[in-house]
């Protein structure tokens, strides 16, 4: 006889209570805490905050240990709250020029006002496992020197000065919402670097590298990279002036790319554009590649049929949470539809003389 | 009892403002997508977040709700997406068709027929019905501008000349009221006849597609077809093991590891209420 | 700041805005039929339908536009306040709110765009009294017939002819409303 399946609900309370027991791990070694991670795992704290598209390093944190270090899970977590809190207002712009920066490299100038500066950087690490690590997390503390406070000129303007890159004239207008409106197409550069700094990072990657490549080939330099703090300032209607509410760490990358100029135009350079919350070199400068790709048709050039030129593709497709979802929702049940194909692939073998059942083998 | 920490029915009520608008703009065009600012829902895309959200807009308190998948209450996702609202709204639930006021679903609409106090909301993962013959939104939304459904009807002709019917068994598009050419979710092709001339009203979200549509009662919907070979909606050819009924859509279960059949109704309701009328099938104890 | 601009709102927004969407979603999918709409208590002219309607509607997303006496202080003021909706001429409102006489001619709304029917005004009719009576109307959200006491024929007829373009009406009176969307066949 035959017994419908029932007890959805305490199988799913019992999967809950499971994972819960497994996200702990063994109970003798000690519980991480969200400040342990917050310090000691920044990178991937910072990129649950640039894909979460929400600054707030505990929070972060505490999404990474929810999620046992699945960063997407966290990342969906952030976005799962991030959408139920009030909003209270938008901050003016942030002025990247004014940035303390921790790191700050030109590939385009040997030198410039400001320097070099390498930061806390991987690049010239030579990828040895230190098995010191595993006994001994201490490590003695690294050299500083002061610096003066000031402005950071951005190299790009170095070049600006003399007309050989492309203008990139301030704007008042109030870009569009990605998270409060549809998108919709043609979508408009504020629009794709919005979506562009919360795509995933590993989508954004191929496809910075596929121009790299050839596919929609850019010839980018970076022109700069720069990581640090920068105030945030919002105006409160009450006082009618702006005020600092925080700072925050951004990565910014801007490209310097090639342009061949038109019948209209002179040569020039042209600019890709990446700016990520956190530190996350590889994110933004591939956000850099893709948007100066994006720009094809506003800059004259041909769509060679890439992939990272088409905003269709990289728009509907960049966001991590939206794909995940989507991808593993197939292992939902779909056995109504699968009935539904059962018969019509039964009915056309059928009428195609194949419905003999092939004897199984002896 | 509901939760305190989030609002009633879980959104904002800017969002749900704005939900509801496209709801009645959706109403007032059937079978149009209205493009909404979908949010992201504490489910994974996918998983029926545009049916929650409409039904978020959806429910008062006084609501009854029921939630089926794959036409079955007790699915792990039905059963995730109900209790997410018995604490989110502190609705009342049920599993019975005709005691529910509002029912959400996944890819099945009920055997019993709606009444005109019932609203059937569906969830959508494509809303779009010509999105595998044209991946471009822009150019689809254009296709849908110009009524220009050529490309669908070719495609279905394709199928009859390959192999003699129309290989599309479930999602399978309708025109709604002569105009627009709509998908009507992943139900079974069994179910299309039951989307025209419905008393209740349905309502369809997507989610990660960002879309709302909405067919009112009595809406004149047709599945396409040609005249020489005309729409059919099929099922198994067997009646329900456990209850008999001859008219159901059944799920083919596996019972032994011979690769042994049975067909049982995959409405639970309809199939509960059916045995316990005393109507048995002849798997039935 | 007047009294009544500060009173009048939903009490409990969240239960109230969802049962008075109930009212305003019946009324727009079953043209003909009369729903019954609380919860707000609007300044004159406006009726307590309407301003039900544009509480539970309305915000700083949309551009709303006070046709005739509508356009007063007290409205203007209470509005602002319970919603924030911005105020805009006809030809870009989402909303319009006043009698048929103070929202003619209908031809300055926005009626959608062919690739967009749906940004398309949506008209609050403030009338004497709904019956169901008068004029006949058929289409989707209606079995057979039905019949509703409107301000016109003709306008609606030739509303009816720009489907899918088109705006949609909703009519109150008093604590009631009825709904008219583009699609409804009116002679």
């Amino acid at each position: 006889m035959y017994v419908a399946v029932k007890g959805g609900e305490r199988a799913i309370a019992n999967a809950h209570a499971w994972l819960a027991e497994e996200r702990r791990g063994d109970t003798d070694v000690a519980d991480l805490s969200v400040t342990q991670i917050r310090e000691q795992l920044k990178l991937a704290v910072d990129r649950v905050m640039a894909e979460g598209s929400l600054y707030d390093p505990d929070l972060a944190a505490l999404a990474i240990k929810q999620s046992r270090g699945d960063l997407i899970e966290a990342i969906f977590l952030i976005r799962a709250y991030r959408t139920t809190l009030p909003r209270f207002g938008a901050s003016e712009p942030v002025s990247t020029g004014e940035m303390a920066c921790d790191r700050r490299i030109s590939a385009t100038f040997k030198d410039l006002p400001g320097g070099q500066v390498l930061g806390p950087t991987f690049d010239y690490t030579h990828r040895l496992l230190d098995f010191k690590l595993a006994a001994d997390g201490e490590v003695p503390e690294a050299p500083s020197r002061d610096v003066a406070p000031g402005d950071v000129p951005h190299v790009t303007e170095f070049l600006n000065r003399e007309g050989l890159i492309e203008e990139a004239p301030a704007e008042d207008t109030t870009p569009p919402d990605l998270t409060r409106e549809p998108l919709e197409m043609p979508a408009s550069r504020a629009l794709r670097l919005q979506a562009l700094t919360r795509a995933d990072e590993g989508f954004t990657l191929g496809l910075a590298y596929s121009t790299q490549r050839g596919y929609g080939r850019n010839h980018a330099f970076v022109g700069e990279l720069r990581i640090g703090m920068v105030p945030v300032e919002m105006e409160i209607p009450e006082l009618g002036f702006a005020i600092e509410i925080g700072e925050i760490t951004l990565t910014e990358c801007e490209t310097v790319n090639q342009f061949k100029g038109s019948k209209t135009e002179p040569p020039q350079f042209t600019r890709g554009y990446g700016l990520v919350f956190g530190q996350s070199e590889r994110k933004s400068i591939s956000m850099a590649l893709v948007d100066r790709a994006l720009r094809w048709e506003e800059l004259g050039e041909d769509n060679v049929g890439a992939p990272a030129q088409d905003a269709e593709f990289v728009l509907y497709h960049a966001d991590n949470i939206q794909a995940t979802g989507f991808l593993e929702h197939i292992k939902l049940p779909h056995y109504v539809d699968f009935q539904s194909e059962l018969e019509l692939v039964r009915k056309l073998r059928r009428e195609a003389g194949a419905d003999q059942v092939p004897e199984a083998a002896e | 009892m509901t939760d305190q920490d989030y609002n009633f029915a879980y959104l904002d009520e800017q969002t749900k403002r704005m939900i509801r608008r496209a709801i009645l703009k959706g109403l007032a065009i059937p079978g149009y997508q209205v493009p909404f600012a979908s949010r992201e829902m504490p489910m994974p895309y996918g998983w029926g977040t545009g049916g929650v959200q409409v039904s978020a807009a959806v429910l008062t308190p006084e609501d009854t709700f029921k939630v089926i998948d794959q036409g079955a209450d007790d699915t792990t996702n039905a059963v995730s997406i109900r209790s997410f609202f018995q604490r989110t709204a502190g609705v009342t639930t049920t599993t019975k068709t005709s005691d529910a006021s509002v029912i959400q679903t996944r890819h099945r609409i009920p055997e019993e027929a709606l009444t005109e106090d019932q609203i059937l909301v569906y969830q959508v993962p494509i809303p779009e019905p010509l999105r595998f013959l044209e991946p471009r939104e822009s150019e689809t939304r254009k296709m849908h501008s110009l009524e220009e459904y050529g490309l669908m009807h070719v495609k279905l002709y394709e199928d009859i000349s390959r192999h003699g019917h129309i290989a599309t068994s479930y999602a399978y598009p309708v025109k709604v009221e002569g105009r627009y050419v709509m998908d009507p979710s992943p139900i079974p092709k069994f179910d299309n006849p039951k989307l025209g001339d419905m008393a209740a009203i349905q309502l369809f979200g997507a989610g990660r597609e960002q879309r709302i549509y909405a067919l009112p009662p009595y809406t004149q919907v047709v599945s396409l077809d040609f005249e020489d070979h005309p729409f059919e909606a099929s099922k198994a050819d067997h009646p329900c093991g456990l209850c008999g009924a001859e008219e159901s859509y059944l799920d083919e279960v596996i019972v032994d590891d011979a690769g042994g059949r049975m067909f049982v109704c995959s409405d639970t309701d309809y199939c509960d209420a059916r045995q316990a009328a005393g109507y048995k099938g002849k798997d039935a104890a | 700041m007047q009294a009544e601009t500060l009173s009048g709102g939903f009490a409990n927004p969240a239960v109230q805005s969802a049962h008075a969407f109930r009212s305003v979603m019946e009324a727009m999918a079953r043209p003909g039929t009369l729903q019954d709409i609380a919860g707000a208590e609007p300044p004159a002219p406006l009726s307590k339908a309407a301003g039900s309607v544009l509480l539970t509607l309305c915000d700083t997303d949309t551009p709303v536009y006070l046709a005739g006496d509508a356009d007063c202080d007290a409205v203007r003021a209470w509005l602002a306040f319970h919603t924030g909706a911005p105020l805009t001429g006809p030809s870009h409102c989402m909303f319009a709110v006043g009698t048929w006489e103070a929202l003619n001619p209908l031809s300055v709304y926005p009626v959608g765009t062919s690739e967009y029917p749906d940004r398309s005004a949506t008209l609050i009719v403030e009338c004497e009294a709904l019956t169901q009576s008068g004029a006949t109307l058929s289409g989707p959200g209606i079995k057979t017939n039905a019949a509703l006491s409107l301000p016109s024929v003709q306008a609606f007829q030739q509303n009816r002819a720009l489907f899918p373009l088109g705006l949609d009406f909703i009519l109150t009176s008093g604590s009631q409303l009825a709904a008219l969307p583009r699609t409804t066949e009116v002679s």
